[in-house]
Parts: structure tokens; sequence; C-alpha cells
């Protein structure tokens, strides 16, 4: 087999060097009848040629762009990756390193993750960020237990009910069974956005934190001023979950709106959809919350000779230190995505990125305008929308199903998570969809 | 090793120093060895109550984190706030300046509880990890040193 | 064969990312806007940021220099040797990097209606069924991004299926050598840990384990081959005596490549276990990720499996929430998709006999290793090891070295270092798991380095104690980045 080098002569060779006589031999301990059961009912292996066969076969059975064009956002956005990501995240330096224990022989790894760190700190306004976590949702999970850990009194947490339902469910299931924290949802009103009433009067007596998106599941944009005022006068903390992180580029940062901790799902970053994984969870605090903060850290120290380095850092939170007490169970994280967002960050740069998310917004509302005036599409909702708004039209999920069979995904419909929403499609437009795609995209959707 | 005399000791390596009904908490010198370089001290605030055996705060060095279990009971009067800037005072000074808070009793019985110098000597060499704790007498006995810091 | 002082090369200097670039460059192009577009708005300016000062402003290829130079200061496992313990840095085959590319994969929306996924859904469901295969369990879910976050959920099920019967019950136990994310995962779920020792064999002892076993146990978290590469061979009495108080077994599969096609975690009395995609299935580890988590449980578990699950109808595959005792999700999509491709591509290819040759080379190797290196480190346990071998430090401490000093200095032969202080049971613990990807030579190479450290221990100590002298950085002052956070950037950083 070509990935393992022995020889019949290798083998020889080296039982001779430990003394036994067959490879039977180095597993004589392990009790016959377990080794009996072992038989593996797979069949043989393939070379290159066939495998490749195989799974292009595979592959060929999901349709993508052009085929479906896809105007669908809810969690996961259809972005351009620019060469130069993919080119080096396929180096093997990056792509085949190990975790960064041994800093002296992994400073490419830990001075990019530095680098990243930096990038996503400033794009939340706040002072530090981690290394990444799994995707936004379990990030999102671990600021609710973060937030616990800040406000051990606390017996609730507030979600708003416009985060998207995977993320809410995620939340519900960390939550499970550890006992000392309920989670409540906030309801939205008309124009999308949390109910600040409603909201008040939940901030009584004061929950670890209230979790709100930015923007939320909606696209739509919320008044985080004003949610801060009221989380501050509560003494809560406020977390931002932000889905779509591309909106950062444009949007003020969650930081300096009034966020003490800012998470987000970091895949517009030159990641791409590939079915929903890998991902990349963002997560970003204040300095001062810095020890509770989860997930690995990259910091800037000298070595013996005052060169400047990088080493992970505070992993006496961690789990291969605290073990039980530890603030995650979190290992292994998603470094190859946070380094192709950072390459994708620095190609973009200062102007880039804003120009990118402006356009971003700018297709959206051209994407609107064309859905308002051909397909006889109602906004949804009246609050600001960055990327991905949604629309109503009657007949909608038949008009959908009807679009697919033309070739457009035409959004997501959200009667499946919101039953008033039946009638409604969660649409979203990028700087990959030409003017042509749009105009497809109503054309498609006409009745 | 330092184990001095007038301090008394606890199977979690913190020394106790009684003035009245006042109890100074801090880490033993075996204790600061172990960690090796501390890098941060967590303590609780002036106010704070705390309950003998449990856990207090925490001292870290760069491999461990270690939980300081109180000696005692009782409120916390003071909490050395210089160790938040500076927490290698635990690996200089252990016993004068790196203590760690202050405690006003609310049952001296359970100071009975605690070990003398010899008896956690004698603790740390059976743990069979204090081989470096080598049999002088000078190091036995600090007295001298610790009235001079009073 | 190289020694220390034979490397050469240079290694250039780069600079963070927001010490370069210079006003006004880009490395990004827009596509072109069509007329009809032209006047479509963004948002009103009062919802929107200042200029993203921090940004770095660099052209194209000077991005493309930055990340290319970075890359040039990493060792990684297709360029070294790394015997890491309990890691399994085998070789990740490129040919999966191509086919994780295939448009029909990198190109899809998790959100795509089903008609249009059928080569993903058929793709995970027969990854679920060769794991199982392999494993001797009865259901998958690939959803887990990570072993930790498989363990997480792992022992999530472990307690839904206790609340079923009236009780979540309160404790785990969790044996002293175990990996941190044991723990760690246990106290998620709101228990609390009983440790298990182990006995002078380095095995957990049945007569140890039942005493400790009772009523209020929920689980035992075991890992065979032990963190030691030792064979538990009273695995089934073990997982007996926790069995007959109700209890369930959690198995970390973090060794599986130990066991592939010789035995099977089902057989041994594991009710659920998590496989590390990116140890024996070949994943690359990215510098600390994405890897994958699948987790694999026996029928008294599957109605808890995370949702949504790969199911099979009369019109294809499709994914269905329709699990009532389900613990829920534990992320937003269906998994690391992208890692799935690459493990199934990797399985297909080895086979049944590719994998069980694996297993046997990988385990010919580390014995190969254990044999030549018991003269020169401390075997910590005798007797016969799988996949990995476990030294400790009472040969190197009369030198009046440290298992890190060796650590170091063995980088400074090309080599990676073994895995270092874990398990915590041994003292200064060496672990070395070669992997069946390595070859004799290597293996020789290896040996004679670590002969040559010693060896250089005796003569020049300080040396050795001030390892590594040829990579990029000498050792760094993690007491300064511990107490002096520099967790980013900042202009005063340059001083």
């Amino acid at each position: 087999m070509r990935y393992i080098p022995h020889t019949e002569a290798d083998v020889a060779a080296m039982l001779g060097a430990i003394g036994l006589r067959s490879l039977d031999d180095l597993v004589a301990h392990i009790p016959a009848a377990l080794r009996r059961q072992a038989t593996l009912d797979v069949p043989n292996g393939l070379g290159e040629a066939d495998v490749t066969a195989r799974l292009a076969a595979l592959a060929a059975k999901n349709r993508v762009a052009p085929s479906l064009l896809c105007f669908a956002g809810a969690g996961a956005y259809p972005h351009f990756i620019p060469s130069v990501v993919d080119h080096v995240i396929l180096r093997s330096e990056f792509s085949t390193a190990y975790t960064p224990y041994q800093p002296e022989v992994s400073q490419g790894t830990l001075q990019a993750t530095f680098e990243f760190q930096t990038l996503i700190a400033s794009l939340c306004g706040l002072e530090v960020a981690n290394a990444s976590m799994y995707d936004g949702s379990t990030a999102t999970a671990e600021a609710v237990l973060m937030a616990k850990r800040l406000a051990p009194k606390a017996g609730r947490v507030l979600v708003a009910a416009s985060l998207p339902p995977q993320y809410r469910e995620v939340v519900r299931t960390y939550l499970e069974g550890l006992g000392g924290l309920e989670s409540e949802e906030v309801p939205f009103g008309a124009d999308g956005r949390v109910d600040l009433a409603a909201l008040e009067r939940r901030l009584t007596p004061a929950p670890a934190a209230v979790v709100v998106g930015y923007p939320n599941f909606f696209g739509v944009i919320e008044d985080l001023q004003a949610i801060a005022a009221k989380t501050t006068a509560a003494g809560t903390l406020l977390v931002t979950v932000t889905p779509e992180a591309m909106a950062l580029g444009l949007l003020r940062p969650p930081g300096a709106l009034g966020a003490d901790i800012a998470v987000g799902e970091g895949q517009s970053f030159g990641i791409p959809l590939s079915f929903g994984g890998p991902y990349l969870g963002l997560f970003a605090t204040r300095e001062r919350f810095v020890r509770s903060m989860p997930g690995r850290l990259v910091g800037e120290t000298v070595d013996e000779q005052g060169r400047r380095g990088y080493v992970l850092t505070l992993a006496t939170r961690e789990q291969h230190i605290r073990r039980e007490r530890a603030t995650s169970n979190i290992c292994t994280n998603q470094s190859l995505c946070a380094l192709a967002a950072t390459v994708f960050l620095a190609l973009a740069g200062r102007r880039g990125l804003r120009e990118l998310a402006e356009r971003n917004a700018r297709k959206a509302r051209h994407a609107l305008r064309c859905l308002r005036e051909r397909a006889g599409a109602e906004l949804v909702f009246s609050a600001p929308f960055f990327n991905e708004f949604a629309v109503c039209l009657p007949n909608a999920r038949v008009r959908y199903e009807r679009a697919f069979e033309r070739g457009v995904l035409a959004g997501v419909p959200l009667g499946q998570w919101f039953p008033a929403l039946e009638d409604a499609l969660l649409v979203c437009a990028t700087e990959v969809h030409s003017a042509d795609d749009i105009d497809r995209l109503a054309e498609a959707l006409v009745e | 090793m330092k184990f001095p005399k007038k301090l008394r000791y606890t199977r979690e390596h913190e020394w106790v120093l009684i003035e009245g009904n006042l109890a100074t908490v801090g880490i033993t010198d075996f204790a600061q060895h172990e960690l090796g370089e501390v890098v941060y001290v967590e303590l609780p605030k002036v106010g704070d109550s705390v309950t003998k055996d449990e856990p207090f705060g925490v001292v870290e060095s760069v491999k461990a984190a270690s939980d300081v279990y109180a000696p005692v009971s009782g409120e916390v009067t003071e909490s050395n706030d210089d160790l938040v800037s500076s927490p290698e005072l635990i690996n200089d000074d252990p016993y004068g300046d790196a203590w760690l808070i202050r405690v006003e009793m609310s049952d001296p019985s359970e100071l009975e509880h605690l070990m003398t110098a010899q008896d956690y000597k004698d603790y740390v060499e059976e743990e069979g990890e204090a081989e470096e704790a080598e049999e002088t007498e000078d190091e036995e006995i600090d007295d001298d040193e610790d009235e001079d810091e009073e | 064969m190289s020694g220390a002082d034979e490397s050469r090369g240079l290694s250039l200097d780069e600079l963070p990312l927001f010490e370069r670039g210079s006003g006004g460059r880009r490395g990004y192009t827009l596509p072109l806007l069509a007329e009809r577009e032209r006047d479509a708005e963004s948002l009103p300016a009062e919802l929107c940021r200042d200029d993203l000062d921090d940004f770095p402003e660099l052209s194209e290829m000077e991005v493309l220099r930055h990340f290319l130079r970075l890359s040039q200061w990493n060792f990684s496992a297709a360029t070294n040797f790394y015997p890491l313990g309990s890691c399994t840095m085998k070789y990740n085959p490129v040919l999966n990097e191509k086919i994780a590319r295939l448009s029909g994969f990198a190109e899809l929306h998790p959100l795509t209606p089903t008609p249009a996924a059928q080569g993903a859904l058929e793709l995970m469901a027969r990854l679920e069924a060769l794991l199982a295969e392999v494993s001797g369990m009865d259901a998958v879910s690939l959803q887990p991004a990570a072993g930790a976050h498989g363990e997480l959920a792992g022992m999530k099920m472990i307690r839904a299926h206790h609340v079923s019967r009236g009780s979540p019950r309160r404790k785990v136990l969790i044996p002293q050598s175990a990996h941190g994310t044991n723990p760690a995962s246990s106290a998620l779920c709101g228990y609390g840990v009983v440790p298990v020792a182990s006995n002078d064999e380095g095995m957990i002892d049945p007569a140890a384990v039942a005493p400790l076993v009772d009523a209020e146990t929920a689980a035992i978290m075991v890992t065979n081959p032990n963190t030691l590469g030792l064979f538990e061979k009273d695995i089934v009495r073990i997982a007996g005596a926790v069995h007959e108080k109700g209890g369930l077994v959690y198995f970390d599969g973090a060794n599986m490549n130990a066991l592939l096609g010789v035995a099977k975690p089902g057989h041994m009395g594991a009710d659920v276990l998590q496989f590390n995609l990116h140890k024996t299935f070949s994943t690359p580890h990215g510098g600390g990720g994405p890897g994958a988590g699948p987790v694999a449980v026996k029928r008294v578990l599957a109605d808890y499996l995370p949702v949504p699950r790969v199911v099979r109808g009369d019109a294809g595959y499709h994914l269905s929430d329709d699990f009532p005792k389900s613990i829920g999700r534990i992320r937003a999509f269906f998994g690391n998709f992208g890692m799935l491709v690459r493990a199934y591509a990797y399985m297909i290819s080895l086979g049944g006999d590719g994998m069980r040759w694996a297993t046997q080379m990988a385990i010919l190797n580390a014995n190969y290793v254990r044999k030549r290196l018991e003269g020169v480190l401390e075997l910590a346990y005798d007797g016969p090891c799988l996949h990995e071998c476990v030294f400790s430090d009472s040969k190197l401490e009369p030198l009046g070295i440290e298992t890190l000093d060796l650590a170091k200095r063995l980088l400074d032969y090309g080599f990676y270092a073994p895995t270092i202080y874990f398990p915590l049971i041994v003292s200064g613990a060496i672990m070395i798991e070669p992997t069946e990807s390595e070859t004799r030579e290597t293996l020789d190479e290896f040996i004679a380095a670590v002969e040559a450290i010693v060896g250089e221990a005796r003569e020049h100590p300080e040396r050795v104690k001030s390892a590594p002298h040829r990579t990029r950085v000498s050792r760094l002052d993690e007491v300064r980045a511990a107490r002096q956070p520099k967790l980013r950037w900042r202009k005063a950083s340059i001083e």
C-alpha cells in the first residue's frame, strides 16, 4: 500500500530486532476472542484513479453553481475566495503542522494565529480574540458558559429569538444537564429587531447575559446601543452573535457599541461552503475577562536572545492542565480555517474589506428591488439589513420549489423554523451574484 | 527549603500566621517551588467569606493552576493587591511579602487541625517529593528572619 | 544521515502583517458592476463604522510572500518525523486535498434541498457504515467537530440515557492517565470525576474498579490501548463491573490506530466512542484543526444521537430531525464535511486490507523503537506495547537533564519532539508513536539522535539544556507571555 513503506525485508529485520517471529506475535497478548471477531468487512483498497473516479461520481450528484445558483445564506454564505487563500493553506507546512506546543518550530502557525487574533479583535472592536472555536453556534454556546462563569449567581440567560435557530438549539444542548442556568427567549418585533420592552421586562433579576444577533438570522441589524443601555443598567453582560462575518467590515463594531463578548461565524472569510463545515468560530472579549475565555490564545514574547516570538499562553485555563476545572473542553480548534481567514483579510485589507462589505449591501438592495418589481415580493421586516433579507410572496414554498427546478436556490424558506413566516423566504445576495444572476432569481420566482 | 517555626501549616501547603483573631494565609516555599514561576494569582475580595478546606483562590504558573484552600473559616479583611502586578513575589518571598489574604476567624478552634513546622516538614518529606529540603539546622528554623520582618 | 550540526539553510525574517505594506495597496479586485445595479444603495452612514484603521494594506504578492515565508518556519508532518504519542501523525494523503476541493463538495450549501445533495448525503452514510464496521458499533453521528466535541456528545448521550431511567447519576470514573478532555467533557455534563489509579503494570485493575462503582456511577471513561500504549487486558471485566451497576462505558477512540482489524471496541464493552479523524483516519492537523470527532454508539444509545441524522428512504438519502430522544444539535450544520470527505477517501484508499496492515505496521514500528531505545531511556512499563511506547526520565535525571531538554534538542536534529509530560502518571513522560507511515531508516535516524543527545548530556550537558540552537527562535519566555499577556499586535509592540 503506497502510504505504508514496509517491505517483507523491513518487517523481517524489525521483527528480528524486537526478538519476535511473526506479526501475530505483536498482538498475541490481546485476548484471542477479540482478535477473532475483528475481521473487517470492508472491500480491499484502491489506487488514486479509482478513488478519484468514485468520489467524483459522488460529487457529481450534488448541484452547485452554475447549475444551481445559490441565493441561500442563513448561516453559510456564498462568497468569492481569492486564489492566494487556497495556495497558502495547501502548503504542507501549514496544513500538516501539529498544534504549536513546541513553539520554536511552529512560529509560522503562531505568528499567523497572532495576526488572526489581531484582525478579529479589531473587527469586533474588542481587546482580545482567541485562536478560533468550531463554528458560530458553538462559539455562542461557549460565550453563554463564559457569562455563567463571570456571573455565577445568575440563573438565566436571555437569548434573542431572532438568533439562528440552529444556534439556539446548540445553546440549549450545551446547557442541558449543567444545572444552574436556564435559557429564556426574547421575542422580536415587527421590524425584525429585539423587542426592547420585552427585553426590559426580563432583565430582573439580572440574567448572566443577553445574547443578540448582529446582524441577526434575518439579516437585520439590531440597535445595539439601545440594547446595551439596558444591559448596562441591569448589570448584565451583552453578547453579540454575527453569523455573517462580512458584516463586520461595514457595521459599527459590537465592542464599540457595548458588547462584552462578540462571537460569530467566520466562514465568509475565505472558507468554502462545503456542506456545512469545517467552519470558523470567532470569539472576542474585553481584556479583563481574558482568563475566563475559552479556547487557545497566542501571545507575543521574546526568546533567550531577545528575538520576538510567539507562544501559546494562558494555557492554565485549558483542558490539558485544568482538566475538569477547565474553561472549556476544547482541544483541536479550526486553525487552518483561521489561517484562510487571515489570508483573506490580508488580501482584502483596510479598504478592500470595506468595499467588499458595501458591495454586499448594495447587491442585496438591488436584489430586493428586483424581487419587489418583478416577483411581487414584499419585505417582511422594516429594520435595516446587511446582505440578507426576508421577503414574503404568496405561495412562497411552491414558488421556491419551482425556482429550484429552474436552477435557482431562491434563499431559504423560513416556515420550517417560524410558522408565522410560512410565506417568507430568506434571501442572500453577495458580491458573487452578477446582475444577470439576480435577474434569474427574480424571474425564477415569478408566479 | 524553609519551614518557619512560628507558622502553622496545612496538608495543601498553605501557611497561617495567627495574631489574636486574625489569620494571615499564604502558600509555602515547597508549594511555590513545585509550581514554578508564578504568573497569576486570583484572590477573593475584602468582605468575602472563606470556609475551612474550601478553595478561596488560585495560584497559576505557566504549567499548572493550583487551588488555594482556606485553613480556617472567616471573613476576608485584606487581600494582597501587590500580587496582581507582581505575582513573582510568591516565588521570591512566600512567607513575607507574598501573603495572600488576612481573615477574621469565625471559629478559632479550627486552628487545632493545623500542623507545626516540624510536622509539615515531615509530611513534605514523607510525600517523597522534598529531596531538596536538605537537613540543615539553619533551614529548619527561621525564627530570627521572621522576627526581623515583623 | 543528518546530525544536529549538518543542517543548513536560511530562514528569512518576516515582520507581522501590520508592519508591512503601505497606504493604498490592495490585494483584491471586486467584480464589475452592470449599469442597472450601479444606483443600488448601501447602508445608512450612521450604522457604518469608521475606517478599519488597524488593517494592513498589502498587494497580492506581499500577502503571498508573507505567508510563504511564515510557512517555512514550521515543522510539519509532511516535512518532518513527528513521534508524537497519542496524536497519530501519519501521512496525510495529498489526493484527499484534491478530492475535498471538487466543486460538488466544496461549493455545496448546507441548506441545499436534499435531491440536489444526494452525493454528500451518500458519502456521509457510507462513512458512517465504515466507521461502525471498524469499531464494531451500531450507529454513528458525524456531527462533532473534534474529539473533545465527540466526547461531549457521548457524555451527553450517557446522561440522557440515565435521565430516561429516572436519574442522571452523579459520577464518572476516569483513569488518572486519561487525556484532559475526558474530565473536562464530563464536567460539562455536570458530572463529578472519580479518579481511577493504574496498577504497577500501568493498567486498570478490575478489582480496583468494582468498589468504586455504585448506583451513582453514570459511566467509566476508558482509552484502549491506554495512554501508555498498553492494551487493557481486563477491559471486558472492567466494562462488566460498570455495566453490572447500570453504568455505561465511554471509550476514547483516540488510539484506534492500534486496533483496526485487530480488535473492535464494540466487543470490549464500549457503549459509545468517539473517533479522531485527524488521527487514525489521516485528515491533516492544520496546525490545530479543523479535525472531526464522529461518535459511534451501541443500540442502547442510538436514540440519543445528535440530530439531524442521515436517513435512507425510498427517494434516496435525507436529513431527519425526527428523533425525539436525541440530545439535540451540537453545532449549526452536519459535521466538518470537508474532513469527512478526506477520511472517506482515505478509508476506501486503504480498504479493509490496508487498514489492518496500517495497524500492524504501526504496532511494529512502535515496538521496534521501544526495543532499540530501552537501553537508552527508561521504559515506563515492561511488556509489549501497541502503537506507542512510553519512557520516563529516570535515566536522564542523573545526567542533570530533563525530558524537556531532550525534546528541545531533538528539534535541532529535524525531529519534532515526542509527547512529553503526558500521561501524568509517568515521571517526565516521553511518549513515542511513530505511526505506520515512517520507514525503518527514519526510525533508525531518530533512535541515533536520541542516543547522541543522551551521550551529549554526559559530555556537554549545557548544550542540551539550552537547546534548541538551530531553530528560528530559541526557547521562548513563557513566563513573560503569561505575566504580561500581549495577545494582539499593537503599534507599541515594536520595541
